[in-house]
């Protein structure tokens, strides 16, 4: 309860200090942040967009990991927690490509012009979708769970391809990101602060979010359980 | 369970692996050659998609490169009909115990993209054949690098098809399941295959596609292992 509260705050305060925080060409109080050339107001979307599409491939490598364990263990909560993180994933796959072809429409004129990393995250939604749909296809319970962690990991090894090729067929317009090679940024300190507020805030509401999800499958698999009892008991 | 995953060692299990997995392919070929279903679907599919393009195209000029795109698409959906057939086919007349007792996966897996290479590299020389006879703007001046991305484009589409026709078998809805789980995982390989063929077209030296082989050959090397060691939980009930 008191955790949720905090949680709560902590995201208003990070959006509104997102929102709100003056732009500014010279720095000189630390509350202001700078005026990246290109992106301007615009950049604003960092704090809410960057945190998503980080999540969209966390969490899918969250719903993998479940997955081998599932295969190696057996257990449905293994398979539950895997469901669960894949959900999340796509939540908030679906999220940071709308904020992203938003902000394209202001950015570069239009909503969707297959820049590789629209491209990547539209073949990050393509696998989510696969996911669910195998899910949905296969009725036993055991043979869905382990064929659903089958294909999350067999598209989790593809997924480099697509780093490597991308940006050999398509240049990116897209600004550099947060963690690249060279570890250049255009940040100052009171900018990557608060993206990094923005990021504990939105792991951890995905990890509520997750964690809320996991124990309402728990009790209706227990449910289910118990009704399948009684209805054979007469 | 960890047992099952035999994967040959080598000397004489290996020897003993090839003569099995060519068994399997064996068993395989004389089926489709009774029935003759997937054969039949492949050409089938591919003469109506060709059609469809020489419609859609009409008395227009279409650029080479767009041609290229579109062989492969008509590759793509082609062996999306057929590929899949496998597996399914195990499943529809009740002999993947039989098949289960009397070979490792490992080998069950060998055989059947085995079989699954050589009908979609047949299907890929019959496409280009007809497509290059019907669509006369469409031309290929380096030739070596066209052969080698249609002989790799092929393992790597057999490769991709043979898994997720082995996951699909298990599932309710195997028809429209293929496509939709394929997709992702070959399009890859298809964003590769696409610049190689243009490549080809454009007249490009071998040396320009290198690059596009040695994508294409990892990608089956990193396909093929994965599909080795996670068959064992698709097939095993």
């Amino acid at each position: 309860m008191k955790a949720r509260i905090v949680l709560g705050v902590w995201i208003s305060v990070v959006m509104l200090l997102a929102f709100s925080l003056p732009m500014v060409t010279e720095i000189r109080q630390w509350f202001e942040l700078p005026v990246i050339p290109g992106l301007e107001q615009k950049a604003r979307i960092l704090f809410f967009h960057v945190p998503t599409a980080w999540l969209s491939t966390i969490a899918f490598i969250a719903s993998m990991g479940y997955g081998i364990k599932y295969l190696k263990s057996r257990r449905h909560e293994d398979d539950i927690r895997s469901e669960t993180a894949a959900a999340i994933g796509f939540l908030f796959c679906i999220l940071a490509t709308v904020t992203g072809a938003i902000w394209a429409r202001f950015s570069w004129g239009t909503f969707w012009n297959w820049d590789p990393r629209q491209t990547s995250i539209f073949v990050l939604l393509l696998i989510y979708g696969a996911y669910f749909s195998l899910r949905s296809a296969v009725g036993d319970e055991e043979k869905r769970a382990t064929l659903a962690a089958v294909y999350s990991i067999i598209a989790a090894v593809i997924m480099p391809f697509f780093m490597f090729i991308m940006p050999r067929v398509l240049a990116s317009l897209h600004p550099q990101p947060v963690l690249n090679t060279e570890g250049t940024t255009a940040m100052n300190t009171t900018m990557l602060m608060l993206l990094l507020a923005s990021f504990a805030g939105f792991t951890a509401l995905s990890f509520w979010l997750w964690n809320i999800q996991v124990r309402i499958q728990r009790l209706e698999a227990h449910h289910r359980a118990i009704s399948f009892g009684d209805q054979h008991r007469g | 369970m960890s047992e099952c995953i035999s994967m040959p060692s080598i000397d004489r299990s290996s020897a003993q692996w090839f003569t099995a997995a060519a068994a399997i392919f064996r068993k395989d070929w004389q089926s489709e050659l009774r029935t003759r279903y997937a054969i039949s679907a492949l050409i089938m599919f591919v003469v109506s998609t060709i059609a469809i393009v020489i419609f859609a195209i009409g008395s227009e000029s279409i650029p080479s490169d767009v041609l290229t795109g579109m062989l492969w698409v008509i590759i793509f959906f082609s062996s999306m009909s057929g590929l899949s057939r496998t597996f399914v086919a195990e499943e529809e007349r009740g002999t993947v115990l039989t098949l289960q007792l009397l070979a490792s996966p490992s080998v069950v897996l060998g055989g059947k993209l085995a079989f699954n290479f050589v009908l979609v590299l047949s299907l890929n020389i019959f496409a280009v054949a007809l497509y290059s006879l019907l669509v006369s703007e469409f031309l290929i001046v380096t030739l070596s690098i066209f052969w080698i991305t249609i002989l790799l484009g092929s393992m790597g589409l057999a490769a991709a098809a043979t898994i997720i026709a082995a996951i699909i078998a298990k599932a309710n809805t195997k028809g429209t399941l293929f496509p939709v789980l394929s997709l992702p995982i070959l399009l890859p390989l298809l964003v590769v295959v696409i610049n190689a063929t243009r490549l080809a077209g454009e007249g490009a030296p071998f040396e320009d596609a290198v690059r596009e082989f040695q994508f294409l050959i990892a990608y089956i090397v990193v396909v093929v292992t994965v599909s080795q060691l996670l068959f064992d939980y698709i097939w095993t009930d």
